[in-house]
């Protein structure tokens, strides 16, 4: 039996003939689509690496069932960038320094993005904390990660009190 | 920046500084944070199968039976790997051609000696299929009873600890100087298995090509790697085709090849087609190493006014039942403080687990805990504030051995890091600060202290007919900046800018980098490459001194400098030529230089070589729910040159958390009935998150070490966690007055229980 | 993971048709069931994926005043919801205090309150384990219990219910809306859960096909708003399954003891209400040593289940802190780490 699921990735409308229900998005994204940017350290929601948008919002794609989310809009790390321009949260984790291996880096990156989309942080590094705690970096760069959310907050916030 | 090299090899001449010591950004950030960096799991080979491990639920025994047609019968498995229908091996896992080679499992015997050893590999069209292949299995087992615990099995002392050192070693006499103390103390001190946990699963992608294999998998040893498994396969190492350009993690658990990654490559040998093998997060707790619980006895005797006379320090460690690694877990109290008697003895259990090996820091983590935590109990019964027990207690020469150090720094680490964390300020007696909101305040503080150590490892360097530059080293990049500060080293070797030069790095068909590891790697290929550059300028001034055309001729090699892709004259710098001038009117395209990067043994024989720090820590602890938070923490540590201070200070501050996470949060907790890992999975085995991390503050004073090697490169990859672990520790005890000696500390220890 | 069935009605009625069939279950995200079934804990043969019923998805305020949850909203939905943070501050609090971010933009209000034990024996296949496989035995008994129940449980099974969002549903009487394929039923929150006793398979009142469609907080729980809090012990700061977490709400009048709420979790198998204690509670002054005395009385039938002995004296400092919390005042802004010990303290990192 095969299933039909439609879904845009990174703005690109896919429809995908699915042989197999047991297709995780994460799975999807990396085994099938070839998207490998979304990275899996655990397969169990325990880890943050597989965070990627969905309608943006950021989930662990490793626990949700690809045919669940039939006519969404997934985005990936590999959508982040508009061209040669980075992303802010892209460029601030360079700049400081909030990687090391790597591994974990797409996942933080899209939940910082999930983060500043959900408002709830503000500038205060505590909350941002909170906020990034379902990201595990076993290097443990957590420190200039904060650092580069709050650095890219406040660019976005500039770019958005320009545009006004 | 004006890169530059004196063709002259005395290093007090060199003058690096125009690459080498710039905080740069990493060169490898931008695939990192675009997703374009390839990890060994994101390759797709056209062809590719999927295989999945089955793993044993048993820790001791045999496996009598697999439901193999279950697991055929399923759609899209394509096959099933078992002891019995496994491709041969041209060796024997359970061999040992040399000390690195660690035994493993790949199928060679229904035997089973650890829970999550494999047992079997389903192979499927999908990673869907295999993975339920492999749940279709249904082993079963004769088990006999696990051995679990540092009770489990009679003790015995081992034959040597970490790589070769000595199991007993006394300096002077203990029994002695306790006698003649005034103030002792014994104290027991526990530590619970590690498991590396690095966020990338080992994994790997194996294709064959006829004779020729090509593979996929992170490797912290690339050439060491392709040597093993030429020799399991009985081929040519030439034939064998290492990728390993980013590592997601190492921490030790890639450093040695593993029995999953040979059964990758047996899989695809057996179906003849790629196969992709990833390890699930919970296979990790077995064939990958981990490591060993301790159970550490510390004895310290000390004059009434501090003076240490004699440290003994015991570790019970564990190895598994058929493979020996032994944890050297006392053996940083050789180095640290000046005890005139200092003994260290092991013993050791056989446990039915993998084999423990080398995690972050082997040795030196969890030794350092204890000896850090007993130091200061020791201060506590002299009545001294900490930093000034061990101040007094300083060692000027290495205490073992009367070596002088290469270079010690570690009064300045002292002296800066307790300023900026303000520890003056301490009151001597415990649990006696609290902040407004009634919460315990404590501080506590640690040194930090790792071996300068330096591998085998080889470069070429390349200067091209355009001028720019080609440097090739098959070194690592586990996060820890290879790509980026190796880079720079190479740019200065060949006094070019960064940009003019080509790195390459991560294959084993690159000149032999030898291992990441040790915290020697940067020391080791960074000689490396900056002899090769040596040699490959050399080659150009001789092309150019003995050409009559050149400005530069006559000058004779030690009367020529290499400046900003330029041969100038060393006594008139307006006379020189550009590197593609020369090598267009010698004909060429391209000129190279071979160079190594090796210990010196004299320089060895005649100094101690170590890193130091200090690093401080402020923890908060609810005075009646026992939950811990450190609050604050400050890292100052000499290392000896720094190549990259941005990602030193990333190197560092990762450090100084495993050292929370060792003295608060991970544990691998074991059923002691089954030997099977109760928490194998990143839920319930603790590492840090982020909101269990302060803004740390980590900086590097400055240390000039002419000894350890051309460049001054001692390392930092591991130093971090000494001393770190401790001082939580350590402020724990001055927060709450109760010291905890079972690490990690939990809420059930500090819980008010009136 | 097994192969399944795969169906995505469209509609409550269609779902319940649907998941007749033996061995079916409903799938909502799927952030404690993939996880299961990737574990092979349990198998089911028929997936019925209902996130796309549209009429779970609400929240809205009944005439009566109560507000009714459907079962698919989101967790994170759920609490950043201003005016159903405002009125029931705890639940929003434990709500916030669980799992990760990315984990409450997925889970369900539903799906939150059927998860299962994290009980590492119940989760090992290998290991014998009651509510897994009845029968079996229970090896948590005598292995690695340091978090299990000290309430509430048997000799056939002393795991512990997870659910942070429980505890203070059920401190504050929320209402179970459950439909079947015959009728519609509502059961207690408190009551949805049932103890171990010899059955710990059988983990609720829900019968096989039953879903559940929505969670009421009675109108009366916003009574409780100005003093309600939602504190949680935890090994790491975040990120973590509560070692056990309190939900208390009190109303206060002239700095007198109207009502009071209290709730525990990591506990027992269920959400542990504490009705001695809040009886005990009632017309007493807010003060230390009252709720001391309250404390005693909802920890009176404690007792260890294994290595897990300081958790008695845990929750009993934690109802204390709690009660103190909540008479101290609801935060006006949700702290920065929710239900935390350390989240009464403004700055307490050094953010240099």
């Amino acid at each position: 039996m095969n299933w039909t699921v439609r879904l845009t990735v990174n703005g690109e409308p896919h429809t995908l003939a699915l042989d197999d229900p047991r297709v995780t998005l994460l799975d999807l994204l990396r085994e099938r689509l070839h998207l490998s940017g979304t990275k899996k350290g655990c397969d169990r929601g325990q880890c943050g690496a597989c965070t990627v948008l969905v309608d943006g919002r950021r989930i662990n794609s490793c626990l949700t069932l690809a045919l669940s989310l039939d006519g969404a809009a997934i985005t990936t790390i590999e959508g982040l960038a508009q061209g040669d321009q980075l992303h802010p949260v892209q460029e601030a984790f360079i700049a400081h320094d909030a990687l090391q291996c790597g591994f974990c880096t797409p996942g933080q990156i899209m939940s910082a993005v999930g983060l500043l989309n959900e408002g709830q942080a503000g500038d205060d590094p505590e909350r941002v904390r909170e906020g990034m705690s379902g990201n595990l970096c076993r290097c443990s760069a957590y420190v200039g990660i904060v650092e580069a959310v709050l650095d890219a907050q406040a660019t976005l916030a500039g770019e958005k009190e320009r545009a006004a | 920046m004006t890169p530059e090299l004196n063709l002259s090899r005395d290093p007090a001449h060199l003058r690096h500084g125009s690459n080498i010591g710039q905080p740069l950004s990493r060169v490898d950030g931008l695939a990192k944070v675009t997703g374009r960096a390839t990890y060994a799991a994101d390759n797709n080979p056209p062809g590719l199968l999927y295989a999945v491990l089955a793993v044993s639920s048993v820790a001791r025994g045999r496996v009598a039976a697999l439901d193999v047609a279950a697991a055929k019968a399923h759609p899209g498995v394509v096959e099933v790997m078992t002891q019995a229908n496994r491709p041969p091996l041209h060796s024997d896992p359970d061999g040992k051609p040399n000390p690195f080679s660690f035994r493993f499992e790949a199928l060679q015997n229904d035997r089973v000696r650890y829970a999550n050893q494999p047992i079997a590999v389903v192979i499927a069209e999908s990673l869907e299929a295999a993975t339920e292949g492999a749940a279709l299995l249904a082993p079963r087992y004769e088990a006999e009873p696990a051995r679990i615990g540092l009770d489990a099995d009679a003790a015995y002392v081992p034959p040597v600890v970490g790589m070769g050192m000595p199991a007993e070693q006394r300096h002077g006499d203990v029994e002695a100087a306790f006698a003649a103390s005034e103030k002792q103390i014994t104290a027991i001190y526990e530590t619970p298995p590690h498991y590396h946990n690095a966020m990338e699963p080992h994994a790997i992608v194996a294709e064959w090509q006829g004779d020729r294999l090509v593979i996929d998998t992170p490797t912290q040893g690339l050439v060491m790697m392709r040597a093993r498994l030429a020799e399991l396969f009985g081929i040519a190492p030439d034939n064998i085709l290492i990728r390993s350009p980013f590592l997601g993690g190492g921490f030790g658990g890639k450093g040695l090849m593993a029995g999953p990654q040979v059964l990758g490559i047996l899989a695809a040998k057996m179906v003849g087609r790629p196969v992709k093998l990833v390890a699930r997060r919970e296979q990790l707790y077995g064939p990958f190493g981990h490591r060993s619980p301790t159970k550490q006895t510390l004895r310290l005797g000390a004059s009434a006014a501090g003076q240490l006379a004699g440290i003994h320090h015991h570790a019970r460690i564990a190895t598994s039942s058929f493979e020996d690694f032994y944890e050297a877990a006392a053996h940083v109290t050789h180095t640290l403080y000046a005890a005139p008697a200092i003994a260290t003895t092991y013993d050791a259990v056989r446990m039915d687990t993998g084999t423990p090996l080398f995690v972050r820091a082997p040795g030196l983590a969890p030794g350092s805990i204890a000896l850090e935590s007993a130091v200061d109990e020791m201060a506590e019964a002299c009545g001294l504030d900490p930093l000034a027990f061990r101040v007094k207690n300083y060692a000027e020469v290495e205490p073992s051995t009367g070596k002088p150090f290469s270079s010690k720094a570690l009064r300045e680490c002292y002296t800066q890091g307790a300023e900026r964390f303000g520890w003056w300020e301490r009151p001597l007696k415990a649990r006696t600060m609290r902040d407004k909101d009634g919460f315990l305040v404590g501080w506590g503080m640690g040194t930090a202290t790792f071996h300068a150590l330096m591998f085998a490892g080889q470069a070429r360097a390349v200067i091209r007919r355009d001028g720019s530059g080609v440097v090739e080293s098959g070194a690592h990049d586990m996060g820890q900046g290879a790509w980026t500060a190796l880079a720079q080293v190479a740019a200065d070797s060949l006094a070019l800018e960064l940009d003019q030069v080509t790195f390459k790095a991560g294959t084993s068909d690159l000149p032999d980098a030898g291992i990441a590891g040790g915290s020697a790697h940067t020391a080791t290929v960074g000689t490396a490459i900056h002899n090769a550059g040596a040699a490959v300028i050399a080659r150009l001034a001789e092309l150019a001194t003995s050409d009559q055309r050149s400005p530069l001729f006559g000058a004779g090699n030690a009367g020529v400098i290499a400046r900003n892709g330029r041969l100038i004259r060393r006594d008139d710098e307006g006379r020189g030529e550009s590197y593609a001038d020369i090598l267009a009117r010698a004909g060429l395209d391209e000129v190279d230089g071979s160079g190594s990067g090796v210990p010196d043994p004299a320089a060895n024989e005649q100094y101690a070589m170590h890193s130091h720090g200090a690093v401080f820590a402020e923890v908060k602890v609810d005075p009646d729910l026992g939950q811990v938070r450190v609050t604050r923490m400050v890292g100052a540590f000499a290392a000896g040159r720094i190549i990259n201070p941005k990602l030193v200070k990333s190197q560092l501050v990762g450090g100084m958390i495993w050292g929370i996470s060792l003295a608060l949060h991970e544990e691998a907790v074991t059923d002691r009935r089954s030997g099977r890992i109760m928490n194998a999975n990143l839920g319930e085995y603790h590492v840090p998150v982020n909101a269990d991390v302060p803004a740390i503050e980590a900086f590097t004073v400055a240390e000039h070490d002419p000894f350890v090697n051309p460049l001054g490169i001692k390392g930092v990859g591991e130093i971090g966690i000494t001393g770190s672990a401790g001082a939580v520790a350590n402020a724990v005890a001055h927060a709450t007055g109760v010291r905890i000696r079972r690490f990690p500390v939990r809420i059930s220890d500090l819980v008010r229980r009136a | 993971m097994n192969r399944f069935d795969y169906v995505k009605p469209a509609t409550v009625a269609e779902a319940i048709a649907a998941a007749g069939a033996p061995g079916a279950a409903y799938l909502a995200s799927g952030t404690n069931l993939l996880d299961l079934m990737k574990g092979n804990v349990v198998r089911p043969e028929r997936l019925v994926d209902i996130t796309q019923i549209k009429e779970l998805t609400r929240i809205e305020t009944l005439d009566n005043g109560d507000v009714r949850i459907g079962a698919l909203v989101r967790n994170a939905d759920l609490a950043y919801d201003a005016s159903f943070a405002r009125d029931f501050p705890a639940v929003a609090e434990a709500l916030l205090s669980g799992a990760s971010a990315q984990l409450r933009n997925a889970a369900t209000v539903g799906g939150n309150l059927l998860q299962r034990t994290r009980c590492a024996y119940f989760y090992d296949t290998a290991s014998a384990c009651n509510k897994r496989a009845p029968g079996s035995g229970c090896d948590a008994r005598d292995g690695e219990n340091s978090q299990h129940a000290v309430l509430g449980w048997s000799d056939a099974c002393i795991a512990t219910n997870p659910s942070d969002f429980c505890v203070p549903l059920a401190a504050f009487d929320a209402v179970v809306e459950i439909e079947g394929s015959s009728s519609r039923r509502e059961v207690a929150l408190e009551a949805l859960h049932l103890l171990p006793g010899s059955t710990p398979e059988r983990e609720g009142v829900l019968n096989p096909g039953e879903l559940i469609v929505a969670v009421r907080l009675p109108a009366a729980a916003r009574g409780f708003a100005r003093h309600a809090r939602y504190l949680k012990v935890r090994e790491r700061n975040s990120y973590a399954f509560a070692v056990v977490s309190a939900a208390a709400g009190l109303v206060i009048e002239n700095g007198s003891i109207k009502q009071a709420r209290l709730a525990l979790g990591g506990v027992a198998a269920k959400p542990w209400r504490a009705h001695d204690a809040e009886a005990l509670l009632a017309g007493q002054s807010a003060e230390p040593e009252v709720f001391e005395h309250a404390a005693d009385a909802a920890l009176r039938e404690a007792k260890p289940s294994g290595d897990n002995a300081y958790k008695i004296p845990l929750a009993r400092q934690l109802i204390v802190r709690a009660l103190a919390a909540a008479a101290q005042g609801t935060p006006s802004r949700m702290p920065a780490l929710p239900a935390s010990p350390f989240s009464a303290v403004p700055g307490a990192l050094h953010d240099a």
